[in-house]
């Protein structure tokens, strides 16, 4: 404890030899690592969200206890959630897109808001607009990439799309590269650190929220059932740990989330993973890549289901089959992915709700926000969520995905000519005889196009 | 009598007799006089204006022997990242006080390795294909390499989350997030660099060479002729500086473009020759370093009573280069200059005597990196014929025929292929 106070006080002397000694931020920013050392003491910095049930909810439960009404509310909010979760999903791809957006700015804003709230720069010039713009370019840089991917027709038909998209990187960079510009004019003496302190925040809220959601949209692409089942594995396994905890749980699990328990964590990765092997979808809507039709100018979903969707024999290994009885079983391959899926989301999903908890306490919070009355903010729910994305944005391009036909006939049907003259013949040769080394024919084909452009 | 070698540094420079905007400290350290000697020197400004000077001198000669030695230069790039990062994580160590911080520093190294695994990773499969797919330990960890990535990367994760401790809680968030940034900044433009590496060694020369440029060159111009100043935050750098620095920076670029154009082993991309096992640079020019002939408008064909010139058309290209890195370039070392500043730090580290760290040397080569990347994407490459024929090649027969026959249909509908074609 000695040692905290005193590295309180070097800082102290640090501040002091400083020019900003006297501003009136740094002594806040000083208060702040005072409380530090001092974990038990000290305001919030964030003020506690004040409860706003709604009033019909609070009328309805009026007569429980505390701890079961915040029981109910918690109960009735899920089950409404739930059911807005599968009604969007019945609304379709663009509608899962719109929403994800939505969620994504509503995650950014209560990350910042967080930000300012710990470091008091409501009043820094500039800073919001800032944060606000850089988000902007970031999903336009994110957008622009998938929607020259997804909609390729589309934008080579119309004349500002084309240039849009083919200038879109240096667009993107030009666009960041104003508001870096802007970030650096906007630099005031007295307030530089916690401007630094803004900007890399900003960059890290970005980095965690914009990337994931774009990873989600990509997975949406892949097939709606790979946007569903691994949201579903994640909100299964939330309320399967929260009932066995509820119920069984004795052990604590980690001193950071003093809730959690491992009968809960335990209970939920095993019926976590027997959910996984129970979803079966057939249905086309749910298994094909989604694609966008430019005559009809909307999305569409259908195809032939591919090899996954189709029901298969496995041959069960001999201890199983004298347990069972069955030589063989019926599954989709499919329940063999989403099995690794909900294994993932067991055992990795937690670290992502420990990693929250440990920033909540660490910027001494209790909830991110107070948007969903019971849960939190939207964050809160969401945050289980950001490594599962990853996970199957990776697990479906090592596993899953072989190169996609439609993105390289894109790269093929582009403006020039000469080169795609020169692939005609290395592919028709290279069909005839076995290729050994793509790479070898390639290097004839480099230069040759090398030679074509200008 | 000021005697600036004494006492704690202040952040404002002090002019000595040169006008020599330099800091002194006593914990400066010359290379070869010790403190007492310079003590003895009446005005101790020379020998550090000097001093600098033929450091900068060395450090330009090292850059171009390292030019001559070719594409070892990607080890160059890795250290100087290497070199960069532990810096800014030092910074931030000393700022937090965070040194017994348990696994900090290995939590950092390590998500340094991830991530450069990554990124090299994704480089060697596009450019080492044959190699790769020759040896089959390589041909498995590319095919799975974003899955390897990740796990490696998890693992970082889980280690932190597992190594919070309660009453460092939100020191040890900031020092991820500071890594997590560094990273950004460090480890992706470096690998930017070495994509315009293997572009061809002068989309790496010509970019780091005008940033040099415009440094000496806006200091050259600041020390003769400066009077106005430019920021606040930065008030060394002068209006004059700043103009002056931009047009000869635009000379330097045309003629430093003008000199390497013509060589073939500048000019060629890198390719890794899997026989030979070592880095070629050798092939047919592409135009834009081919000599042409540009008409001048008549206003100028007027004055100058030349009506055409010869030209490469990189010159050109590098005229936009360094106009960016005189307007733009700047900018980089603001941010550099605001950070100093924010965490009351003079340099970045001691690494180059007189120059401070490797970071002061490199803060305007960042932006400049990203730049030239987005330049060359934009405006110079198309898509990579290798790279599509190895994803065609990969894909199932009824594919490659279904996409054989709409390449096919669609070059006979623009005429390319004659009708009779097959």
């Amino acid at each position: 404890m000695t040692e905290l106070r005193h590295r309180g006080t070097t800082e102290n002397d640090l501040y002091q030899q400083s020019e900003d000694k006297g501003s009136e931020n740094e002594g806040k920013a000083e208060g702040v690592s005072e409380s530090e050392t001092k974990p038990d003491t000290g305001l919030p910095e964030v003020p506690v969200p004040a409860d706003d049930t709604p009033e019909v909810l609070n009328k309805a439960l009026s007569g429980l206890s505390s701890r079961w009404k915040n029981w109910w509310v918690r109960g009735i909010l899920t089950l409404a959630m739930i059911s807005f979760f599968f009604i969007i999903i019945y609304l379709g791809p663009m509608v899962l897109m719109l929403i994800v957006l939505c969620v994504q700015i509503k995650c950014f804003q209560e990350i910042i808001h967080i930000g300012y709230s710990v470091y008091h720069s409501y009043h820094l010039p500039w800073f919001r607009t800032l944060s606000w713009y850089f988000l902007l370019c970031v999903n336009y840089f994110f957008y622009g990439e998938t929607v020259t991917d997804y909609f390729f027709n589309l934008v080579q038909r119309e004349e500002p799309l084309r240039i849009l998209s083919k200038y879109h990187r240096l667009i993107s960079f030009a666009l960041y590269l104003t508001g870096f510009c802007m970030f650096v004019l906007s630099l005031v003496k007295k307030h530089y650190r916690l401007q630094f302190y803004m900007f890399g925040w900003t960059h890290v809220t970005l980095l965690i929220v914009v990337t994931q959601s774009h990873l989600i949209i990509h997975n949406l692409f892949e097939g709606m059932i790979w946007f569903i089942v691994p949201i579903s594995c994640v909100i299964c396994n939330d309320i399967m740990a929260y009932m066995f905890g509820f119920f069984f749980g004795r052990t604590p699990l980690i001193k950071l989330s003093p809730k959690k328990t491992w009968e809960g964590f335990i209970g939920g990765f095993f019926s976590t993973v027997v959910f996984g092997i129970l979803v079966r979808h057939g249905y086309s809507f749910f298994v094909c890549p989604v694609e966008f039709n430019s005559d009809h100018n909307s999305f569409e979903v259908d195809c032939v289901p591919s090899d996954l969707f189709q029901l298969q024999d496995y041959a069960l290994p001999a201890t199983l089959e004298s347990l069972t009885g069955w030589p063989t079983v019926r599954l989709y391959p499919f329940q063999i992915h989403s099995i690794s899926l909900s294994a993932f989301a067991s055992l990795m999903g937690p670290f992502g709700g420990f990693f929250a908890s440990g920033f909540k306490r660490a910027f001494k919070i209790k909830d991110f926000a107070n948007t969903i009355p019971g849960h939190g903010g939207i964050m809160d729910r969401f945050d289980c969520q950001y490594l599962m994305a990853t996970f199957v944005n990776v697990y479906i391009a090592s596993f899953i995905r072989g190169p996609n036909p439609a993105k390289v006939v894109q790269q093929l049907l582009g403006p020039h000519g000469q080169p795609q003259v020169t692939l005609l013949g290395t592919q028709r040769g290279g069909q005839r005889l076995a290729p050994e080394s793509p790479g070898g024919v390639g290097e004839e084909v480099w230069c040759s196009y090398e030679q074509e452009h200008i | 009598m000021r005697r600036p070698w004494v006492g704690g540094g202040s952040l404002e420079g002090h002019l000595g007799i040169f006008g020599c905007p330099r800091i002194y400290s006593s914990t400066f350290d010359h290379p070869w006089l010790g403190s007492e000697q310079i003590h003895f020197f009446a005005d101790a400004n020379v020998i550090k204006w000097w001093s600098d000077r033929v450091l900068s001198l060395a450090m330009i000669s090292g850059f171009f022997m390292v030019i001559y030695l070719g594409p070892i230069m990607l080890i160059l790039v890795m250290t100087i990242q290497i070199k960069c990062f532990q810096e800014i994580i030092d910074i931030g160590y000393r700022v937090y006080h965070s040194y017994e911080l348990p696994w900090f520093r290995t939590l950092s190294w390590y998500f340094l390795i991830c991530v450069n695994y990554f990124f090299y990773g994704e480089t060697l499969a596009e450019y080492f294909g044959a190699l790769v797919q020759r040896e089959d330990s390589l041909q498995f960890l590319v095919r799975y390499h974003r899955f390897i990535s990740f796990t490696l990367y998890l693992a970082g994760f889980c280690m932190f989350v597992l190594s919070l401790v309660k009453k460092h809680y939100r020191l040890q968030f900031y020092m991820f997030a500071w890594t997590h940034v560094t990273l950004l900044i460090v480890v992706t433009q470096s690998h930017l660099v070495i994509q315009n590496l293997f572009e061809g060694m002068i989309w790496f020369i010509v970019p780091i060479s005008i940033v040099i440029c415009n440094d000496i060159m806006a200091y050259l111009f600041g020390f003769f002729f400066g009077r106005t100043p430019l920021i606040k935050l930065s008030p060394k750098k002068t209006w004059e500086g700043f103009i002056g620095g931009f047009f000869g920076t635009l000379v330097c670029g045309f003629v430093l473009a003008y000199l390497l154009a013509q060589f073939q082993y500048f000019v060629c991309p890198v390719e890794y020759n899997s026989e030979t096992n070592r880095f070629t640079a050798d092939c047919e020019p592409s135009d834009i370093f081919v000599m042409q002939q540009y008409t001048f408008p008549f206003a100028v064909q007027n004055i100058l009573t030349w009506k055409t010139v010869n030209l490469y058309p990189y010159q050109i290209h590098s005229v936009v280069l360094s106009t960016f890195a005189s307007l733009i370039g700047p900018f980089g070392g603001f941010f550099a200059s605001g950070f100093k500043r924010a965490f009351q730090i003079k340099d970045f580290a001691d690494t180059i005597p007189g120059h401070g760290g490797i970071m002061d040397r490199f803060d305007c080569q960042y932006l400049m990196a990203t730049f030239t990347h987005v330049y060359i994407a934009s405006f110079i490459r198309g898509p990579n014929p290798s790279k599509v024929l190895q994803q065609l090649l990969v894909l199932q027969p009824e594919q490659q025929l279904s996409i054989f026959n709409a390449m096919r249909d669609r070059l006979r509908d623009r005429g390319i292929l004659p009708p009779a074609a097959m």
